[in-house]
């Protein structure tokens, strides 16, 4: 699904590397966590993945199902079946997080050749999303994640990739702040996504939500490189030790 | 559960998307009509003054108003206290009269005018039939109509639902017919809310105003329908100078809407109307702008010089206005539809949006003169500014010895994209009673890009992003403008701001 070939990326206005060679495989239907200590580049891989300004890729590849994603827009990587849950989502003021959605739908169907959803029957899959997701319908009135708490926040990405249906997710950070019930919605919205086909990448800290998202791969990143893969073993030996000992490893 | 009120809204915004993907190239009205036309000889006299008149069919207490207004605009100069610049205007080198030949004779009704003419307010989008009625049935329901005045260049060429209207002994026609048929009015009213010597443009406008609109709702009438007057320019080298005048007898209601276009040209036009509008005891008028004067080229090249004087007049106690604009063209906008709080209780509301890209500049913001007791208003101001435009609000707030009790709120907001353009906030304040209170907040704020990147990521295209982000900072001032209107200036938005960013 999402190839990253010896990814090089620094910043545009100053010189200095932040990925230093990344490769990562997430074969079709499968679940990746990456783990690694703050400022190892995870949130800057998530975004270069999804086409944010001010990062270079100076070297290395990234290609969705075949296809070069480095070479396109973001509104062309995200009708490619790429999305990315914040970390920190933005707000919009003045714009209807309904309107929003709506605007997001179909802009990705209409890159992609394909109907737009019509007003009613785009009201009735969001009312019944965003039930599962337990966000009401004062939440989906006001603007866009202004005055969201931390988690109606977090709820809300998940509620755009459960109306988005993207083929490739991946999730920065989207269980910090959450408290355990709200981890567990997430965990839940993310597990009902989950079908076989579709692909995650799921950024973490910590073991619990691992918990409830069992990954099929665990990855390690530590200063702009991923160190080390395993089982979902590696992620408890993570919660039990910290990242000294892996970081002593490899150095 | 209001999910159906989401949904209504919801549908504003999708259309507005549709609508910018639907259209290429940027503005959108700059075609224009091959059409025969008479013009007055150029440049600006006794006699020009004295021809418009005659050609209007005016009775001769106008030709003297006229003529008065015109011997004390030789005596004026031209203001240079707003924040425009823009070279000298040459008022002898432009036409002051221009009316297709095909208006020489004037229309009996609808059927009878130029087809070449129905057929460009038709193009605009402004269809003038009365549908709904000359096919003898019911409007559907839900579907509100809308009256149309249509003034191309110098004059009205029709005025639709007349009739319909008569019943509900609502007078809607052009001022040069009203002049003719209703002199009382019209000599009751006309220059008593903006006087012939106010300012430099009303006072020209006063002289050589060639048609516009005129309305009069008797006491205790609802207008049944929305009113409106399209203004077009085509001929070249020709300034549009037309006249409004609004009255709202006691406890009456109209809502009418103004709308504008011009043909795209190299050589900047001169546009000076003035509208005066009032109201006596509870009446209230809503009046909504949607201006969209060709605004030049990227260059600056050519477009509009819009010099407006537009003000309201609450004479009436508990009388209430509501000014809304939505700003989007002109190469040049000088305007501050304004408020005379005359009236005990009265308010006055003004709602903005005013956009300037490229090369454009707008100087544009409210009077809230409050003269009687318990008085309100109320200003919301959008600026938004993008490529090298300049954009001022200039507010004047002003609260006079008698005026006890009132208040005055002013929300002005300024949006910037990109780091070539302005935006200036010029607010006056003057409080002469200790009772009243005046409130003022001000914010200056850019199109963030990681709310473009936000919405980029979602599937948006970047202009899509744009003019979602920003029509979202206008929420407020949309919000106060009829639904059919409401749409309209959402596109209008997201089509002003093409090529802005990137
Ligand atoms: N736009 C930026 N400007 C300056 N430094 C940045 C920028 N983006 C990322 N960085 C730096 O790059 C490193 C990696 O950051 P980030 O990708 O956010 O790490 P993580 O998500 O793993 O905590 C940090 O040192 C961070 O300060
Ligand atoms: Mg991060």
């Amino acid at each position: 699904m999402l190839e990253i070939k010896n990814l090089h990326v620094q910043l545009e206005e100053e010189d200095k590397q932040i990925l230093k060679g990344v490769n990562l495989s997430l074969e079709a239907g499968k679940v990746h966590a990456i783990m690694g200590p703050n400022g190892s580049g995870k949130s800057t891989l998530s975004y270069v993945l999804s086409g944010k300004g001010g990062y270079e890729v100076t070297e290395g590849s990234a290609h969705l199902e075949g296809n070069d994603i480095l070479a396109m827009e973001p509104e062309e990587r995200a009708a490619a079946g790429l999305f990315l849950a914040f970390q920190y989502p933005v707000e919009i003021p003045g714009v209807g997080n309904m309107t929003f959605l709506r605007t997001a739908v179909n802009s990705q169907r209409k890159l992609r050749g394909e109907p737009e959803m019509s007003a009613g029957d785009f009201l009735k899959v969001v009312r019944a999303k965003a039930k599962d997701l337990k966000i009401d319908a004062d939440m989906l009135k006001r603007p866009v994640n202004v005055g969201f708490s931390g988690g109606e926040k977090k709820r809300n990405e998940i509620l755009q990739m459960a109306m988005l249906e993207p083929k490739m997710c991946i999730l920065d950070e989207t269980d910090s702040g959450l408290d355990v019930d709200a981890m567990k919605l997430v965990a839940q919205g993310v597990n009902a996504l989950r079908d076989g086909k579709r692909t995650f990448l799921v950024i973490t800290h910590y073991q619990r939500l691992l918990d409830h998202i069992k990954p099929d791969v665990v990855h390690i990143m530590a200063a702009g490189r991923i160190i080390k893969s395993g089982g979902p073993e590696l992620a408890l030996e993570v919660e039990n030790n910290g990242y000294a000992d892996l970081l002593e490893e490899t150095a | 559960m209001a999910m159906d009120d989401v949904q209504v809204k919801d549908g504003v915004d999708a259309e507005t998307v549709e609508a910018v993907k639907a259209l290429s190239g940027a503005y959108k009205y700059g075609w224009n009509t091959e059409i025969e036309m008479e013009y007055a000889p150029k440049g600006l006299s006794e006699d020009i003054v004295r021809l418009i008149s005659s050609k209007n069919e005016e009775p001769e207490w106008m030709l003297d108003w006229r003529l008065d207004a015109y011997r004390r605009w030789l005596k004026l100069t031209e203001p240079d206290w707003a924040m425009v610049d823009y070279p000298k205007i040459d008022f002898q080198d432009q036409y002051y009269y221009a009316r297709p030949k095909s208006m020489e004779e004037k229309p009996k009704s609808l059927d009878d005018v130029d087809p070449k003419l129905l057929e460009t307010y038709k193009k605009l989008g402004i269809p003038l039939k009365e549908q709904a009625l000359l096919a003898g049935v019911e409007a559907p329901e839900g579907e509100r109509r809308v009256a149309v005045d249509a003034v191309f260049d110098s004059v009205s060429v029709g005025t639709t639902f007349q009739a319909e209207l008569m019943k509900a002994g609502v007078i809607f026609c052009s001022i040069s017919e009203a002049i003719r048929e209703h002199p009382e009015l019209v000599r009751k009213y006309l220059g008593t809310v903006v006087p012939v010597s106010d300012n430099y443009y009303a006072t020209l406008n006063s002289a050589v105003f060639s048609d516009g609109s005129f309305v009069y709702i008797p006491p205790g009438v609802r207008c049944p329908m929305e009113l409106s007057t399209y203004f077009r320019i085509n001929a070249e080298n020709t300034g549009q100078f037309e006249r409004t005048l609004i009255i709202a007898d006691k406890e009456s209601y109209v809502s009418y809407l103004e709308g504008c276009t011009a043909p795209q040209r190299d050589i900047a036009q001169l546009h000076a109307a003035v509208v005066e509008l009032v109201l006596l005891d509870d009446a209230e008028i809503k009046y909504s702008t949607v201006q969209n004067w060709y605004p030049g080229d990227e260059n600056g090249k050519g477009g509009i010089y819009n010099f407006v004087t537009k003000r309201a007049d609450c004479r009436g106690d508990r009388s209430k206005v509501m000014w809304t604009q939505v700003e989007t063209g002109s190469a040049v906008t000088w305007k501050y539809p304004s408020c005379v709080l005359r009236g005990d209780d009265s308010q006055g509301e003004f709602y903005s949006i005013a956009i300037a890209n490229n090369m454009q500049q707008a100087d544009t913001g409210t009077k809230m003169v409050h003269l009687g007791k318990n008085t309100k208003s109320r200003i919301v101001s959008k600026g938004i500014s993008a490529g090298k435009a300049q954009n001022t609000y200039r507010g004047l707030v002003s609260m006079h010895p008698k005026a006890k009790n009132s208040r005055n709120y002013t929300q002005c907001d300024s949006l910037l994209i990109g780091d070539k353009c302005g935006a200036h906030t010029v607010p006056y304040i003057e409080v002469k009673n200790n009772s009243s209170r005046v409130e003022h907040e001000a914010t200056t704020s850019k199109v963030d890009d990681d709310q473009l990147f936000y919405c980029r990521s979602r599937g948006m295209g970047e202009e899509d992003a744009v003019a979602l982000v920003v029509n979202g900072f206008c929420k407020e001032v949309l919000q106060a403008l009829p639904m059919e209107f409401a749409m309209e200036a959402q596109a209008l938005v997201a089509i002003s701001l093409e090529g802005s960013v990137g």
